[in-house]
């Protein structure tokens, strides 16, 4: 789960991270009123989860606070790579001598967190890395013992020459390590870490992703979920307890098992069609779970047709069926639905099928290019 | 012969009362699985399906029973507890079924487990199986089948198509071991090929990974290197877009490394047959079965 950046900031400050005032606005006479106790010129910076909010016009600065009520009025509303800014973030502008890169990832490869560091601040990260990788310093952190003081004040002398700074960049450092740990992060950035031309050293920008897997036990970060920047029947997947992403085809899917999923969706586009959706409607198989899926799918318009690919272990694939019948009876599907099912309860399953006039494959290829003719015959 | 579990496994099931463990469970001993014991804290003195003693602590179940082995049931809250506890206990091989277990908590057992030498299979698998010998873990029992192919894969359901494909066209499996789609997990693609290089009663391996990280692309690093058996790989995720997490935690393409372009050449660049979609797998492995001097003993 992402952050917005005036949520991480909350987090980044409560740890100690010095940060320049700010709050949010969702009306811009909230930021204008922002601005005028903020004093001087303003930033006013979009709040989505997308890159590249700067360039594309969700970044602007303000010299007074009707500057800034006008900025928040440009911004809010605009649509960012598909989403729709609902809230702005009003922080003073502050003047700036360097720019530099401070970032945690949770790394697969050697299992620990890992600190980046780099002087070339301010831009993609990725970027820095691809090109010009000796710019960057990384550091695996023992998650046993944490950062520990020499560790950070090495990486903060890549950055800084100057004692003070480096020092107060290692502080940054161990306090974002802090965060990072205490609220089961999988990335937390500050891009850029800056210093002024007094010499003090800055967070100007707060990004945190949060482990999903932390949000049962942590119902205080679970709570800062914004659905409202999320795509809706994605919102209604999750509720529903379903793994669902939408796509642009119109082949719609419901599988067990994510892999599965994944190589459902690629034989679908081998045979020529396009999936619409990725759904994997999990271990457990509550018909509850069945009829939710074809609730979210068919609220598609896309969607010509509807792929069941299920291959039953602890799935239960009557459950499946039982819960396409009760779909079927509750509401119309206007579009075919192709159902594969092989596995656990595979005859009960069939003939429940067989009893609403409707038949099972049991090969997966078979069962793909059924429904991809169907859809290529439907346009 | 197989990889990880056989025979010789002496199984105790931590959660074995609650809802999956004790279904799982009946599921094992109906495989023929040694299960040996169950811990539930509190419920120690019982006695599971009236047969497998059940103790308070995994300690207390190796020092009664001999187990050599654990298979984790318990929620994702309790999960690095239960991994802890195993790792503490002395047992060798650790299976951690729960899906949803927080990353942060993985970073703490991996070294934890590795320190005692156990080796740990998960989280969020399937588990393995060693056809006619034992199953730890979901892997449904009857769509497997003794033979000489070793699996490994990062998924569950995916594995059972691909077995089952397998088995229905009379090919057979030594051990087929699901490591798990968590982006922290404690078995990698090469611990299963080194294992299988090893494993005098597999011939040939099968290799199904995903898109997100770069397991795959240093798992055909090692094949090129080390591994003298055929392998048979597939990739799912082709048509997966960017930055999107795919149900598994660990399928997700950052930037742009991760793809599964990106896995299918490197699998290629190591001679690995690659399947173009999971049905390709029957006649790939024939193929390559055929060449291999093992199977005409």
């Amino acid at each position: 789960m992402n952050l917005h950046e005036y949520q991480a900031r909350t987090l980044f400050r409560a740890a100690g991270i010095p940060m320049p005032d700010g709050d949010v606005a969702t009306t811009p006479s909230e930021a204008e009123t922002i601005a005028r106790r903020l004093g001087g010129t303003t930033v006013i910076k979009a709040q989505v989860h997308a890159g590249g909010r700067g360039k594309a016009g969700g970044v602007k600065l303000a010299g007074t606070p009707g500057e800034a009520g006008e900025a928040a009025e440009k911004i809010l509303g605009m649509t960012i790579k598909g989403l729709v800014v609902q809230r702005v973030l009003v922080v003073p502008a502050a003047e700036i001598a360097s720019e530099a890169y401070v970032g945690l990832i949770m790394d697969r490869a050697t299992q620990r967190p890992v600190l980046m560091v780099s002087a070339a601040g301010g831009i993609d990260i990725e970027e820095v890395a691809a090109r010009t990788p000796e710019k960057i310093a990384r550091l695996g952190v023992d998650p046993r013992y944490g950062l520990l003081p020499h560790q950070a004040l090495g990486l903060a002398f890549f950055l800084y020459r100057d004692v003070a700074q480096a020092r107060a960049a290692a502080r940054i450092m161990e306090q974002l390590y802090q965060v990072f740990t205490a609220n089961g992060c999988s990335l937390a950035e500050i891009n850029p870490l800056v210093t002024t031309p007094e010499g003090r050293v800055l967070a100007l920008d707060a990004k945190l992703s949060v482990d999903d897997n932390e949000l049962d036990r942590r119902p205080d970060l679970a709570l800062l979920r914004d659905e409202s920047a999320e795509e809706p029947s994605e919102v209604q997947a999750r509720r529903a307890n379903l793994t669902f992403i939408k796509l642009e085809g119109n082949v719609g899917c419901v599988v067990n098992g994510a892999g599965l999923a994944m190589a459902t969706m690629d034989l679908v586009k081998y045979y020529g069609g396009e999936p619409a959706n990725f759904l994997d409607i999990g271990g457990s198989s509550n018909p509850d779970k069945v009829v939710n899926a074809l609730r979210i799918i068919t609220s598609d318009r896309n969607v010509k047709a509807i792929l069941f690919n299920i291959f039953g272990g602890i799935t239960r694939t009557d459950d499946v069926a039982n819960g396409i019948k009760t779909a079927l009876a509750q509401f119309p599907v206007q579009v075919p639905i192709v159902v594969r099912l092989t596995g656990t309860n595979e005859a009960a399953a069939v003939s429940i099928l067989q009893g609403i006039g409707m038949t099972a494959l049991s090969d997966m290829d078979e069962a793909v290019q059924k429904v991809v003719a169907m859809v290529q015959e439907a346009a | 012969m197989s990889i990880f579990g056989n025979r010789e496994t002496r199984l105790v099931v931590q959660g074995i009362t609650g809802r999956d463990g004790s279904f799982h469970t009946r599921q094992m001993l109906e495989y023929g699985t040694g299960v040996v014991a169950g811990v539930t804290p509190g419920k120690g003195g019982q006695r599971f399906a009236d047969t497998v003693p059940v103790f308070n602590t995994v300690a207390e179940a190796v020092r009664e029973t001999g187990a050599n082995a654990a298979v984790i049931y318990v929620p994702p809250v309790g999960a690095a507890g239960a991994m802890f506890e195993a790792a503490d206990a002395g047992l060798s091989l650790i299976v951690c079924i729960t899906e949803g277990v927080p990353v942060m908590d993985m970073t703490r057992v991996l070294p934890y487990v590795r320190e005692r030498g156990a080796r740990l299979i998960g989280p969020n698998c399937p588990g393995l199986i060693t056809p006619g010998e034992c199953k730890v873990g979901i892997i449904p029992g009857n769509i497997c089948a003794p033979g000489r192919v070793g699996l490994v894969s990062r998924s569950g359901t995916l594995t059972y198509e691909v077995v089952n494909q397998l088995t229905r066209s009379g090919i057979g499996q030594s051990t087929c071991v699901g490591i798990g789609g968590d982006p922290l997990n404690g078995t990698s693609f090469i611990d299963c090929l080194r294992a299988f290089q090893e494993d005098p009663s597999t011939d040939l391996i099968v290799m199904l990974g995903e898109i997100g990280g770069t397991d795959e692309q240093n798992a055909a690093r090692f094949v090129r290197e080390q591994v003298t058996k055929p392998v048979v790989g597939f990739i799912a995720g082709q048509t997966a877009p960017p930055g999107r997490r795919m149900g598994h935690a660990g399928a997700i393409i950052s930037g742009s490394s991760g793809t599964a372009a990106e896995k299918i050449a490197a699998f290629e660049a190591a001679g690995i047959a690659v399947m173009k979609r999971p049905a390709d797998v029957v006649e790939l492995v024939r193929a390559r079965l055929a060449g291999t001097t093992r199977m005409k003993r």
